[in-house]
């Protein structure tokens, strides 16, 4: 417990140090929450809102980057190797990662939640309590993703290859970019089998619709999400590799797959049963309903 | 064999289809420095870091302080300090911040300033990993050695890559650690530091121990002789240099040739008069009394620089 405090702060530390850092978890983050903000939502407090939960979503998603990219760095530079030779378990290693990880995206999501309300004026935030469960869970299942990435991937070349790979329907396919009712039924279908649909999904009620966290739809957000972290947890604690020169196991790929599956299931039993793009198309007509007939309202108190 | 703190029986490891740990035994007694000498890639590396729980054996017996690293590894890990090869530190982390950081996963503990007083490195207390100079990284790998004050220290290498100059300064550092009677094993590829430092030695080659014992036992095997490198003008055959006055042995290595004599004086008067009656001549010659590398050179056939 000790050593997975000490090495918590060490990565803290050194994250706090690193320029890339302010880049992935500082600069990009605020530049969609402005991009979102500004420029799709015009500033009106309530499309302000509705975005919210994309964007808070970029940032606990972009998670994954940071975090395989110092594990195979460790790595490769042999810097996992002194560790080693030390009491440090995998687990120790793993947790700190996403524990530090968790710490640094905290603020990040807290400042986009003060500019909206103090820049775009959003004064109604939803379900506080919901909305920070999910960001937790979501910012330790998208690192635990980063984990696994991490211990697939033997150069740093192919990481950020299969993050690429990742990130693109992530952001694309979950409504995190176009909002899931705008995009065509079959998307939507597909989009049901992807975790970052859930996340993004579930912070849009607990925020925007304001459901409290036994809302039906956030806690399959919620119970999915913490079943892949732990799965995926325990995967890469699994294939973790101290040394650089042991290559990945060939069954590895394979035991990913089965990270999957739990996705799988779900996207197979909402597609049939759930109404998950039902209610995000009702979210979103709500969005365009008054402000079509009443753009007046925001402007009328003054 | 009863004051033994480790101990390793016919270890063998192979990676695919490279052996290259060949059945290696050797016992290091508590306080003794004890070295593994040899080429790179004689398999080293690979016996050191099986001794200090990173690698698996494929078959044989280890035992470090009692403990099985495959089975008790953990427990093994508070025992024992390392200094690895190619290995690092993250860039920006502080030299005081890495102590502090290595010496809270034990159980047991040295003062990390103590360490930083003793290494030098006081006045780099602040400074980045990546700032240090190559003796300032070995140093501080030393001191991270010694933050759980390890009944046994692991030296892999502990001066490849640095110049002269630093690498004295680390042979002071180490011999200062054996006369506080610390048990070391040290791997080297360097003679110098092998008899410099060692009390005993075990040369290996191809995964194999060839030679053990103190550096001055190794020498005295082979045969008391003096060592005499010739380069001459024309090849001449080993056969004949043998039957030279005195020759105890005599073979080309790298297009030049060492005689081994009893009696160097009448070897060498002899040598030059056989070179002038077949029309060669010699071109340089040096005299030296033997030295590990010859021991290796006579187990192996083989120059310990690659």
């Amino acid at each position: 417990m000790r050593n997975f405090a000490t090495l918590t702060r060490m990565r803290i530390q050194l994250t706090l140090r690193n320029k890339m850092f302010l880049f992935f978890s500082v600069i990009m983050p605020f530049g969609f929450f402005f991009l979102y903000s500004g420029v799709f939502a015009k500033g009106q407090p309530e499309v302000v809102r509705f975005f919210l939960g994309p964007v808070v979503s970029l940032t606990v998603m972009g998670s994954f980057w940071g975090l395989s990219a110092a594990l195979v760095m460790f790595r490769e530079q042999g810097i996992l190797r002194r560790f080693h030779v030390t009491p440090v378990t995998p687990s120790d290693m793993l947790a700190s990662s996403i524990v530090a990880n968790f710490v640094l995206a905290l603020p990040t999501v807290l400042i986009e939640f003060f500019f909206a309300r103090t820049v775009f004026h959003v004064t109604n935030f939803g379900d506080l309590l919901a909305t920070f469960v999910l960001v937790s869970v979501g910012t330790v299942s998208f690192a635990s993703l980063g984990l696994v990435v991490a211990s697939v991937t033997n150069t740093m070349q192919e990481t950020q290859v299969i993050n690429q790979l990742l990130w693109l329907p992530l952001i694309f396919l979950s409504g995190a970019t176009f909002p899931l009712a705008f995009l065509p039924k079959i998307v939507q279908n597909v989009s049901l089998f992807l975790p970052a649909t859930y996340l993004v999904q579930g912070l849009r009620r607990a925020i925007f619709e304001s459901a409290p966290i036994w809302d039906r739809n956030v806690l399959i957000s919620l119970g999915s999400l913490v079943c892949w972290a732990a799965l995926t947890f325990f995967l890469s604690a699994q294939l973790f590799r101290w040394e650089p020169e042991v290559k990945v196991r060939r069954n590895a790929k394979l035991l990913v797959v089965a990270t999957a599956i739990p996705f799988l299931l779900l996207g197979l039993w909402e597609n049939k049963f759930g109404n998950i793009p039902a209610q995000a198309q009702s979210a979103f007509d709500s969005l365009n309903g008054p402000q079509k007939s009443a753009p007046p309202p925001a402007d009328s108190p003054k | 064999m009863a004051d033994s703190i480790l101990q390793v029986e016919n270890l063998v490891k192979s990676y695919g289809d490279v052996q290259a740990v060949r059945g290696v035994s050797f016992s290091v007694d508590e306080g003794e420095v004890f070295g593994l000498l040899g080429p790179n890639g004689a398999g080293k590396t690979s016996t050191i870091e099986i001794l200090e729980g990173l690698r698996d054996l494929d078959s044989g017996r280890v035992s470090v302080c009692g403990l099985d690293p495959q089975r008790e590894s953990q427990a093994l890990k508070h025992e024992i300090g390392a200094a690895l090869q190619s290995t690092s530190l993250p860039d920006k982390l502080r030299v005081m911040e890495a102590l502090r950081l290595f010496s809270s996963f034990y159980k047991r503990r040295r003062n990390p300033e103590e360490l930083l007083k003793r290494f030098g490195l006081e006045e780099k207390r602040n400074t980045f990993y990546s700032q240090l100079s190559g003796g300032q990284k070995q140093r501080l790998a030393l001191a991270m050695a010694l933050v759980n004050d390890p009944k046994v220290l692991f030296f892999d290498e502990p001066t490849a890559g640095l110049d002269p100059q630093v690498r004295r300064e680390i042979y002071d550092i180490i011999e200062e650690l054996k006369r506080e009677k610390k048990t070391i094993v040290m791997t080297t590829h360097y003679i110098e530091e092998a008899e410099r430092l060692c009390d005993r030695v075990a040369i290996v080659d191809h995964g194999k121990v060839v030679a053990l014992g103190t550096p001055r036992e190794l020498k005295t095997r082979s045969g008391g002789t003096t060592r005499i490198e010739v380069r001459l003008a024309k090849p001449e055959a080993g056969g004949a240099l043998k039957n030279l006055e005195g020759v105890a042995d005599a073979r080309e290595l790298d297009g030049a040739y060492v005689i081994h004599s009893h009696r160097p004086p009448k070897t060498i008067v002899d040598l030059v008069k056989h070179l002038e009656a077949g029309g060669n001549e010699l071109i340089s010659l040096e005299i030296a009394s033997p030295s590990l590398e010859d021991v290796f050179i006579e187990m192996t056939g083989r120059r310990l620089r690659d």
